[in-house]
């Protein structure tokens, strides 16, 4: 086998953890205030101050259908690169980069919704522990409709 | 020939001399132009003849032989209109503006490293040396002298420097990774309870953010900088299609960022090609339809609620809309039918088609027309709108809309519900501080909408935390920013206003965009982001039905806009039995909301204080006796806000009506008029389909002061 592997970038998500691939994050910000942006979608979660660029920071929690933990310690912000500039993407950690060998890449489980299948595009198998792989642009997109619970 | 020096130093100098040279290149053009139209102005040829004269000696000291013989014999011709030996006649000014391209061509190669461009000039210089009698180049090139000897010709006060873009965009990275710092620092420091520490993080915060906003500011220029050179442009055109226009430009201090002024250059191009090719008439179709031969285009740039707005107009023959809709049909992008059922402002839109165009001949201007499409795409790739104005036989407006991506506003920054927001200035009409007149009495409610009474005009307004659901407490001493909606004014609500503040305004992501509520974002001088808010968008999302921002309560004024004779203006009013009653609008002076507590009862009559004055109060009950519902001390249905009056005005008394509740204002025809059956109602009609009493409130204003109250 070719044994290439894939380098991702762990986050933590309303306690679970999901992969990110690393050439997509820029930076990650701790500490920084988010200006809230009233009547904006709930996917937006306002915006932020990148060294005088106006970035909009996204709760990936709404397009997956999770939930607000009970506990709100400040999110992280998670700065990822699309074509339209940066984007930063709400996490409540930033875990370490790990490899995953390529074979070891699934497509994600059937038993996933559609909705939230949709924004994960591989699911990796990290030390007995799968790992959803975000799609990145689709998670910044947001589902047009609420999903109905994964 | 001598070829330029490559060597280190050299480079720099050669730099230096095509960066002031196309400068001077622009300037030149634009006096040229001017100076065909106005040859008499002294101050003007010394400034062509100085331009000439420093292309010449910075030219000849880098041995670019061809610009300088170029400017040389520019130069002399100058020379000659100066002196009064010739005339700034029309081809003597084409052929100096040749020079002008001339010169442009054979520097441009120089950018990338060459040597002048190998373009033959001696035709050009015979041609200006033919104008002004000038001597003839050998003996030119006795004059020569070093550019070191000549005296620099730049104007006295040079208060401006040319830095390198690079170099600013380099300034700006720098600045941004400082920001990030400081916004560290802040976070750590005041918890740390280091207090020298943290103030000085402060001033290094203050500091960082002025800094920053420097910066962005470098990378503005004022729109001016593009319109100037289209004055050649409309010059040229005019000549080669055989009619007369010319060019005049307003708003050039409106600034716009570098990146989008160069995307709109080649679309505002066309534009200008289309009006002086399409739009503009011949000399003699102007002077038969009574216009002066002479075709006026005009540029105008300005601010608007958050947006860069460019409108180029001419007053030439508009767009023929049936042409637009044949030719449409014949190219198929409309069939025949769909395009007679067609309102003309799609019509019109058609003309964005491609391949549409509504000249019948190819011109070797603008082709077919072309390029609208390709204007329209080049404006909505820098996210902009066009739009197009016709006026068939008088002219064409087009109008561009260009997102403030990054351009500057000034604005008023104002909180509510505890964040920050800004609104544009040019949306701003006026502020009514708290403790002028009592703002919080002013605040009026027209059937549940509040509205504030304006010297004598009622103004719709918007609760903007309340709107935004950032907080719903009414702000104890209200602010109301007055401000131009897209058709009326309406007021903002606000809990404060801070300061005015130029912001650098940065675009949101499109589905923030089209919330239609904000215009952008905006980086405060403290760092923080306060969102620009969209001022038209805000009054439509709102829904401001109300049309009492044109209504006038002031009864004094007699004389009424006509209206049918069978339209009254009526207060709608509801009785506590469900029931509708109404006061004619004349004599109403204001609509007030009293305290329970603060109407006050002596001798058996309620009376209030009102403005200085003691006014009797009349209940509806007491003025119509069959009517008795409202037991004396009932709270008002909207308890919070107070019972509800209609104080009524005759002569320089005041009389207060208590009612249940006011519904609306309207302006209406009344149906079905039956005589009163009761005194105290003049008569009764059906408005807005419900059965109405119109009250006599004549009969009740004597009423309630022959009770006896009236001061």
């Amino acid at each position: 086998m070719s044994g290439t592997v894939r380098q991702l970038c762990m986050v933590l998500i309303s306690g679970r953890w999901y992969g990110l691939p690393v050439e997509r994050v820029q930076e990650v910000l701790r500490h920084s205030g988010l200006t809230a942006v009233p009547l904006a979608p709930p996917l937006v979660a306002g915006l932020l101050n990148l060294r005088g660029q106006v970035v909009e920071a996204i709760d990936p929690r709404v397009p997956l259908g999770l939930e607000t933990p009970a506990s709100e310690r400040p999110p992280v912000n998670v700065i990822l690169r699309t074509s339209g500039g940066p984007v930063s993407l709400l996490a409540d950690d930033v875990g370490d980069v790990v490899e995953v060998p390529e074979e070891s890449a699934e497509p994600p489980p059937s038993t996933l919704g559609e909705n939230i299948r949709r924004l994960i595009s591989t699911t990796c198998t990290l030390q007995d522990r799968l790992l959803p792989v975000l799609d990145v642009d689709r998670v910044i997109e947001g589902s047009s409709e609420r999903s109905s619970g994964s | 020939m001598t070829t330029p020096a490559r060597d280190e130093g050299l480079d720099e100098v050669v730099r230096e001399f095509l960066a002031e040279t196309r400068e001077i290149l622009v300037r030149l053009e634009e006096g040229l132009v001017t100076l065909e139209r106005s040859p008499n102005n002294p101050e003007l040829l010394a400034g062509i003849f100085r331009g000439f004269h420093t292309i010449k000696g910075n030219s000849s000291f880098l041995g670019y032989t061809r610009v300088e013989e170029t400017a040389h014999a520019a130069e002399a011709l100058l020379a000659a209109f100066r002196d009064g030996r010739r005339r700034p006649a029309p081809e003597a000014v084409s052929a100096l503006l040749q020079a002008v391209d001339a010169v442009t061509r054979l520097v441009a190669p120089i950018g990338s490293g060459g040597a002048e461009a190998a373009v033959e000039v001696a035709p050009l210089v015979r041609r200006l040396s033919e104008f002004s009698g000038a001597v003839s180049a050998p003996e030119a090139a006795a004059a020569r002298a070093p550019a070191a000897a000549e005296p620099a010709a730049r104007p006295a006060a040079d208060a401006t420097v040319r830095v390198d873009v690079g170099l600013l965009d380099r300034l700006m990275n720098l600045v941004g990774e400082l920001v990030l710092a400081r916004n560290q620092l802040l976070q750590h420091l005041p918890a740390s309870g280091d207090s020298a520490g943290s103030r000085a993080a402060h001033r290094v915060n203050l500091i960082t953010s002025r800094l920053q906003e420097g910066i962005l500011k470098t990378r503005m220029q004022p729109v001016g900088n593009l319109l100037h050179r289209f004055s050649r442009v409309v010059r040229d055109l005019a000549v080669t299609c055989g009619k007369r226009a010319r060019l005049e430009t307003s708003g050039e201090d409106t600034e716009l960022d570098r990146a989008i002024l160069e995307a709109i250059s080649e679309p505002l191009t066309h534009l200008l090609r289309n009006a002086v090719d399409h739009g503009i008439e011949t000399p003699e179709a102007r002077a038969r339809a009574g216009k002066p031969e002479e075709g006026l285009i005009r540029i105008h740039a300005y601010h608007e609620s958050g947006q860069v707005v460019l409108e180029v107009a001419d007053d030439g023959a508009g767009v023929d809309v049936s042409k637009v809709r044949d030719r449409a049909v014949r190219l198929g992008h409309v069939t025949a039918q769909a395009a007679e059922q067609m309102p003309e402002p799609e019509l019109l839109a058609l003309i964005f088609a491609r391949g549409l165009s509504t000249s019948e001949q190819v011109t070797h201007v603008s082709g077919r027309g072309v390029g609208m499409d390709v204007v329209k795409s080049n404006i909505e790739r820098v996210g902009g709108a066009i739009e197009l104005v016709n006026a068939p036989g008088r002219g064409l407006v087009v109008r561009i809309r260009i997102p403030l991506t990054l351009a500057i506003l000034p604005a008023l920054i104002i909180s509510a519900g505890g964040e920050k927001f800004a609104l544009p200035q040019g949306c701003l009409l006026e502020l009514i501080r708290p403790g002028e007149t009592g703002t919080q009495r002013g605040i009026e409610r027209i059937h549940d909408a509040p509205v504030y009474r304006l010297r004598g005009k009622l103004l719709p307004l918007i609760y903007l935390s309340r709107f935004l659901g950032t907080g719903s407490d009414t702000p104890v001493s209200p602010t109301v920013v007055v401000l131009q909606g897209a058709d009326q004014a309406f007021g903002l609500v606000v809990d404060a206003v801070h300061d005015t503040e130029e912001i650098v305004v940065k675009s949101l992501s499109r589905r923030l965009r089209e919330l239609d509520l904000y215009a952008g974002a905006a980086i405060l001088g403290d760092g923080k982001i306060a969102l620009i808010l969209d001022v038209a968008g805000l009054a439509r999302r709102a829904k401001l039905k109300l049309d009492a921002a044109a209504v006038e309560l002031n009864s004094a004024s007699a004389a009424r806009p006509a209206t049918g004779p069978a339209c009254r203006r009526l207060l709608l009013l509801g009785s506590g039995d469900g029931g509708r009653l109404a006061v004619d609008l004349a004599g109403v002076a204001r609509l007030e909301h009293f305290r329970p507590d603060k109407i006050e009862s002596v001798a058996g009559r309620e009376m209030v204080q009102y403005r200085g004055e003691i006014i009797p109060l009349l209940r509806i009950s007491e003025a119509l006796p069959e009517r008795r519902k409202q037991p004396r001390s009932a709270a008002a249905p909207d308890g919070a806000d107070g019972v509800p009056v209609v104080i009524y005005r005759q002569a320089d008394r005041h009389v207060g009506l208590v009612v249940d509740s006011v519904l609306d204002i309207v302006e209406e025809a009344l149906h079905s008029e039956r005589p009163a059956t009761r005194t105290g109602v003049l008569t009764c009609a059906v408005v807005r389909d419900r059965v109405t009493e119109i009250l006599d409130m004549d009969h009740l204003f004597r009423q309630a002061v022959a009770a006896g109250g009236a001061r």
